[in-house]
């Protein structure tokens, strides 16, 4: 059941074989063993996941041996997708849910519990998917390592002496070490596909617009986007079925036609043209990642696809102009952190200015707290134009060398990291050493792209993720490029070693 | 440009973040190490760029001005560090 796919599990309870509540309590046994290690999860309850297996059980009662689930969940999820009622699914602690406790990894949301659930949620939940558990993340979903939660950091399953990558770490952790057939992401600049590599793992960010932000606490509004994080480019796809789709809660929402993104996942690849970005394949990456990923390469060439050198010339400038808009949208959407309405207060102060600053001075961690003041700091009058907008015309041509790219290729191929996972504290002293973790990954997100990183083989003993980037709404063709590899190869079902199989 | 300690103390007010004097050094230079590598920045020729605040183009959508939500002053009070009628506490402002 571990190493089962999302439509296996799904046949499984539908013939079954086995009862969500069984599958669900495979898990959570597994959470128990293997938590106190990993520290993957910061919110768990038993009770509240079991009611919900009970209920998916009599939701698939009602269906029957071999049929669907209930017309909800398929309206819900596309026509052709395969029902996910009764699989289990963890959640990225950014995302709210009513009645859990919602941290985003902060002091300032130790006890924070949500009036309402987020999209995304409300959508797994109409799914009939049974959360699992809320997964611990960098604070506010600034960080590449896990470093940066108030929860403590979380332990990378193939070697727990090395950071799992963020922001998303506790989903990634937790999807590789079997804790969970799946999980929620959300990536700004990297969150969901640096993980996934560094764990091992498949993990997509969509389309900027594509899923609804209602209810993801906001980090860079212009570049936050929430996506799935599993085993497989197959599973990625019904997760995704699931998690887009319109929302009028959120105002960058896309009203676009329902797509059912496993359509083509079974399409030939001969034919197919790979962009290799030269810039994506200079110095600074390891040796070990660049063998992976020219293995990768050639396994593509053998399914009949051709490569072609395209060039992305402002991409050397995508992580600094990030580290000046990302700051700069997190200073004024972390504002809403006062003290007043929801979140830490301290317990003492003279006034209600030294109430706010003591408040978030307490409530904030460090790296938070420097990309606030960075960001106030470029808004600030008479260095908006200098930074914030100078950036904001940097973001237009790393865009426009995407755009010129697609023009050449159908996707973009290249590493997802410069290096595997990296042992604690090696990059925590300087901010910036550890924002160069994400050289290869913001720019995606500075255009607007999807991405996506698959495992594509081993550096002494740990992960190396392979990035595909697709054009705007190339959701379907990536899925389909990064499913064709995943028949042929079996880096995505190895697990980490010392964590017992089931 | 950089950042002097007096600059870190103005920066922390406009962003009503407490540091203490202890801190205020170590957060100044870690300031600066970011502001030195975004510094690339300016090298770049953008005359004529069009600033892109969202890469994909969007426009405000409108809706009918009708009441949609639906009054949920309780549960949003429960949540609240301080509230006492209805109303959130803060510290008194006029005197």
């Amino acid at each position: 059941m571990l190493e089962a796919s999302l439509k296996q599990l799904s046949a499984a309870l539908a013939q079954k074989k086995i009862s969500s509540v069984e599958l669900t309590t495979l898990f959570l046994e597994r959470i128990e063993q293997y938590n106190p290690t990993l520290n993957a999860f910061v919110t768990l309850d038993h009770e509240r996941t079991l009611a919900a297996a009970r209920a998916a059980d009599v939701q698939l009662a009602k269906v029957g041996a071999g049929g669907t689930a209930s017309s909800r969940t398929v309206a819900n999820m596309g026509a052709a997708a395969a029902p996910l009622t009764g699989i289990p699914l963890a959640h990225k602690d950014i995302f709210c849910t009513a009645g859990w406790r919602t941290t985003c990894g902060s002091k300032m949301l130790a006890n924070f519990v949500s009036p309402y659930d987020a999209h995304v949620v409300e959508r797994f939940s109409n799914a009939g998917m049974v959360m699992l558990g809320k997964c611990n993340m960098d604070e506010f979903a600034m960080g590449s390592s896990n470093e940066t939660s108030h929860f403590g950091p979380v332990k990378n399953p193939w070697d727990t002496t090395r950071v799992p990558g963020g922001s998303s770490g506790g989903s990634a952790a937790a999807v590789a070490a079997r804790l969970t057939p799946a999980a929620t992401g959300t990536d700004t600049g990297g969150s969901i596909r640096q993980p996934a590599a560094l764990c091992g793992l498949t993990g997509l960010k969509p389309t900027y617009g594509v899923v609804s932000r209602y209810g993801m606490i906001a980090f860079a509004s212009s570049l936050d986007q929430g996506g799935p994080m599993a085993k497989s480019a197959e599973d990625c796809a019904l997760l995704l079925n699931a998690m887009a789709g319109f929302d009028p809660r959120d105002s960058t929402s896309l009203e676009r036609p329902a797509e059912d993104y496993s359509r083509d996942l079974e399409k030939p690849l001969a034919g197919l043209k790979i962009g290799l970005p030269r810039e994506f394949f200079g110095a600074g990456m390891d040796a070990g990642v660049r063998a992976a990923v020219e293995a990768a390469l050639a396994e593509y060439r053998k399914l009949g696809a051709t490569t072609v050198e395209v060039g992305l010339p402002n991409s050397n400038l995508s992580v600094p102009a990030y580290y000046v808009i990302a700051p700069a949208e997190a200073s004024s959407n972390l504002s809403r952190f006062d003290g007043v309405r929801y979140g830490h207060r301290a317990p003492d102060y003279a006034d209600l200015n030294d109430m706010y600053a003591k408040s978030r001075a307490q409530g904030f961690g460090a790296e938070v707290k420097r990309r606030i003041l960075i960001g106030t700091y470029v808004l600030s009058h008479g260095y908006y134009d200098a930074y914030y907008l100078k950036a904001q015309k940097i973001r237009r041509l790393i865009a426009a060398d995407f755009a010129a790219a697609f023009k050449e290729c159908d996707v973009i191929l290249g590493p997802t990291t410069p290096s595997p996972a990296f042992k604690f504290g090696a990059k925590a002293a300087d901010p910036v050493q550890m924002y160069l973790s994400d050289i290869y990954t913001i720019a995606v997100n500075l255009a607007g792209l999807p991405g996506m990183s698959i495992p594509c083989g081993f550096d002494n003993a740990l992960p190396v993720g392979l990035q595909i980037v697709g054009p705007w709404f190339g959701e379907a063709k990536m899925l389909n490029v990064a499913h064709q590899y995943q028949l042929l190869t079996d880096w995505h079902h190895r697990m980490p070693s010392g964590l017992g199989k089931s | 440009m950089s950042l002097s300690l007096d600059d870190v103390s103005r920066i922390a007010r406009l962003a009503r973040i407490e540091i203490s004097p202890a801190e205020a050094t170590h957060t100044r230079d870690q300031l600066n190490g970011i502001l030195a590598f975004v510094e690339q920045l300016q090298a770049v020729d953008t005359t004529g760029i069009e600033p892109l605040a969202h890469a994909v183009d969007v426009v405000q959508r409108l809706r009918p001005d009708t009441v949609t939500e639906t009054d949920r002053r309780d549960d949003f009070q429960a949540i609240a560090p301080e509230t006492e009628a209805g109303l959130y506490l803060v510290p008194r402002v006029i005197e």
